[in-house]
């Protein structure tokens, strides 16, 4: 019995290491980890421009953009450009993402609205959302309203599949639950149908949002006197890569902040899901 | 008193899963429904869920027919259909939203005590093993205090020992409110446990082949129980050989 005891404990002993591999669980070795690459071509590429190797002229050194971006943020050029691109990302988030949703749950829920309505979206969905800039600019001029519309239409898209595939598919069995219980529609679609399809909706608005820091790039090269587009279009014309870098480092550095912003704020609604991602 | 009258069931691609069910439950008691696979046991309990309707016949609770869910009839599904984004608790007071917050709270705890599982109250579905979330939809279903419970071979996917387990917990809670029970099961030993009757069913379609009382006080004595179970499955054994 002693001896089992014994046993046991060893044996946990020997797992304990194991699972502290520092792939798991360590956040701080994670993010490491996915530095290292970006970081490495970085430093790799500064040594070589400054050791002559390399001219840097097309190509300029991490520290060349760096300098501007610092330039552009002590001038406060930066904040103009970079709020002047988030107002539009935002706004044409919250179009796209809230009409996806609604148009989403409708065809979802209502056969009749499915058949009438989701063969002329799927149809819409096949041209090329840029297709449609010209139509944007004749109907809507060229201010900011048809860049807005622009985003929200390539946010709406990826929501509304997302949402509609999603109520399609919820678990008949769980609805079945519902009934038992008597349920009304409405606290069918607020206790089950609705929770049910949360995780795919997330995802759904996470692909959103990233296509519409796409569309916000496409919305303002066609004209537009702010924003971190504008400032790619003025450095290709005036010869600045530099510009053009700073402008590219910094809708990085903004489209992955959005990204875990959505994340963080809606994990909490996700903590009851037994996914696999932790154990990969 | 639970009633079924003639009850059919004829299915859009012309299946005839049911014909001319007649038996009646009488209030408290626990009838179980026998038969092999195929024979239309699930779809008899779907139909007096009201989660399927009939396609001649009639069923009653104390006289109101039941063709929808009924706030009187609960369900017990084969698996335990959880919700995974509730926790234990909150999965067993599902059904309760029309009570007051302190009453539901009152009734989870003492249903989560009576199965065992008051230290997981505040934990997710997927942190539970398969008898304890089958315990968690038994108590959820027994929670709203139906005058007919229905459970559709709720242990079938569970060991023999999570299985024994449960049948003592099922007792349990039965004899604190007495509801009336239909229990399906292709398992003649559970049947004889649990049942005051057993309803042998043949299929094709399905309908009674054979009615059995269970003589057997409870708690269930094995022993005394083997012949019971000894005749439950010839019975069940000559309904199959006739179905062919």
């Amino acid at each position: 019995m002693a001896a089992g005891l014994t046993d046991t404990a060893e044996a946990d002993g020997r797992e304990a290491p194991a699972s502290g591999l520092p792939l798991r669980g360590d956040r701080v070795g994670r993010a490491v980890l996915g530095l290292l690459l970006p970081l490495g071509l970085a430093i790799g590429w500064e040594i070589a421009v400054r050791g002559g190797l390399a001219q840097g002229r097309l190509v300029p050194p991490p520290s060349r953009v760096l300098a501007t971006l610092s330039d552009l943020a002590a001038s406060g050029e930066l904040w103009l450009h970079v709020q002047a691109t988030l107002v539009r990302v935002a706004s044409g988030f919250v179009l796209g993402a809230g009409l996806g949703i609604a148009l989403g749950a409708v065809t979802g829920t209502l056969p009749l609205a499915r058949h009438l309505l989701d063969p002329a979206f799927q149809a819409l969905r096949a041209v090329p959302s840029l297709a449609w800039v010209p139509l944007f600019i004749l109907w809507l001029g060229i201010l900011e309203t048809p860049k807005v519309v622009l985003i929200g239409v390539g946010v709406f898209f990826p929501v509304y599949v997302g949402v509609s595939g999603a109520i399609a598919s919820v678990d008949r069995k769980l609805v079945e639950v519902g009934r038992i219980f008597r349920l009304s529609k409405p606290a069918l679609a607020r206790r089950i149908l609705l929770p049910a399809v949360l995780p795919a909706t997330i995802v759904a608005l996470r692909t959103g949002l990233g296509l519409g820091f796409l569309f916000v790039v496409a919305a303002e090269l066609m004209g537009a006197s702010e924003g971190l587009g504008y400032l790619l279009v003025d450095g290709q014309q005036f010869g600045k890569p530099e510009q053009i870098l700073a402008a590219i480092l910094t809708f990085a550095l903004l489209g992955k902040a959005a990204d875990t912003i959505l994340v963080v704020l809606t994990r909490p609604l996700l903590r009851w899901q037994d996914v696999a991602r932790d154990i990969l | 008193m639970l009633t079924f009258r003639n009850v059919s069931k004829t299915y859009a691609d012309g299946t005839r899963a049911l014909a001319g069910i007649s038996v009646e439950v009488a209030r408290g008691e626990i009838l179980a429904l026998v038969g092999g696979s195929g024979c239309g046991k699930t779809t008899l309990l779907r139909l007096a869920a009201g989660l399927d309707t009939a396609s001649g016949g009639t069923i009653r609770l104390d006289g109101e027919v039941l063709d929808r869910p009924h706030p009187g009839v609960g369900l017990v599904f084969q698996e335990p259909r959880l919700l995974p984004w509730l926790t234990i608790a909150q999965n067993v007071g599902f059904g309760l939203a029309d009570l007051s917050a302190p009453e539901r709270v009152r009734r989870v705890a003492h249903a989560l005590e009576r199965v065992g599982l008051a230290e997981h109250a505040d934990r997710w579905p997927r942190d539970l093993s398969g008898g304890q979330q089958q315990r968690t939809a038994i108590a959820r279903a027994f929670v709203a205090q139906p005058k007919v419970l229905l459970l559709d071979e709720p242990f079938s996917a569970l060991d023999a020992v999570t299985r024994q387990d449960l049948h003592g917990h099922l007792l349990g809670l039965w004899a604190e409110t007495r509801p009336t029970i239909v229990l399906v099961t292709h398992d003649v030993g559970e049947a004889a446990v649990l049942a005051d009757r057993a309803v042998v069913l043949r299929p094709k379609p399905g309908r009674i082949h054979d009615i059995f009382a269970i003589a057997t006080p409870r708690p269930v004595d094995p022993d005394a129980n083997a012949s019971t179970t000894r005749q439950l499955r010839a019975a069940l054994g000559a309904s199959l050989r006739a179905s062919g």
